[in-house]
């Protein structure tokens, strides 16, 4: 972490729960949690909030697909650790780990729905280009995909967009394998909350 | 359908209204990524666009301008939340466009 304050500033709470997070998963507790534990009530609540509903809440796309959306974000965004967090969510909740590595790698041969496609597609140029257009987005509803859910996939990308920059700015520690299955484990039973 | 309207406008109010270290008018102007001048400015600028080129550098600059460490993070988060508050209200916007017309 490039603020010290977000490894040591933390009040007895969020100490305790580092503790508990050692004890029961054997990994320390990841620097995505440091940062929403530190002064809470500044970022870290209202964002666990936002997460969880755009991640968790009621969708017609499913938990895996979110999911790989959001990893497909933190791509494009080059964030390693949230690339690796949530690649490891979306494959436990596909139960396969070949898709998400096969849309990272190569989002067009992918084998994947269209809509899910198109609306990746769509994704990949707001996150990169900062922007869209009306085109843009009348060529995910011709492949299928509702106002809702372009809305839902939306919600996932301003979550995403706001968490990549603050891991990459912070300097996420990047850790093994298993701390991110077990870190997709807790969120895959838990959520974001 | 999830709705993060409620959620996304309180964590905005928090960050930018509420009480903070740095001053409201820094934080708003990190959130919008104007106004601000020297190694505060291109700090926020970096995160705002290029958030993975971020180095060391950037840090011990702003720090060296006299902002302590919560300041820089307050800086940071409201510059983070501000460009994807950008993009995500561009998009919506699209997607007005797009249904309105069709």
């Amino acid at each position: 972490m490039r603020l010290s304050i977000l490894d040591r500033g933390h009040g007895v709470g969020a100490k305790l729960l580092f503790a508990a997070i050692r004890a029961f998963s054997r990994q320390p507790a990841p620097d995505t949690v440091k940062l929403v534990t530190y002064r809470p009530d500044f970022f870290g609540d209202n964002m666990k909030r936002v997460t969880d509903e755009a991640m968790r809440g009621p969708s017609a796309w499913s938990v895996g697909d979110r999911e790989l959306m959001a990893a497909f974000i933190s791509n494009l965004n080059a964030c390693e650790f949230c690339i690796k967090a949530h690649t490891a969510v979306a494959a436990r909740a596909y139960r396969d780990d070949a898709r998400p590595a096969a849309v990272l790698a190569s989002l067009e041969e992918a084998d994947i729905s269209e809509p899910l496609r198109a609306t990746l597609r769509m994704l990949a140029k707001l996150t990169r280009d900062h922007a869209l257009d009306a085109n843009d987005m009348r060529a995910v509803l011709a492949a299928g995909v509702s106002r809702t859910q372009i809305e839902d996939a939306l919600a996932v990308s301003f979550a995403f967009n706001v968490m990549n920059r603050l891991a990459s700015a912070f300097e996420f520690a990047v850790p093994g394998p298993k701390a991110f299955e077990a870190g997709a484990k807790f969120l895959l039973a838990r959520g974001y909350r | 359908m999830t709705d993060i309207r409620v959620a996304r406008r309180a964590l905005i109010a928090r960050v930018l209204e509420g009480d903070g270290e740095a001053a409201r008018s820094d934080r708003r102007a990190a959130y919008e990524d104007a106004g601000l001048t020297g190694a505060l400015a291109a700090l926020v600028g970096k995160v705002a666009m290029r958030s993975a080129e971020i180095d060391d550098a950037d840090f011990a600059a702003v720090r060296a301008a006299g902002l302590s460490e919560d300041q820089v993070f307050e800086i940071v988060v409201c510059a983070a939340v501000g460009q994807a508050a950008r993009q995500h209200d561009a998009a919506l916007a699209a997607l007005d466009a797009a249904t309105a017309a069709s």
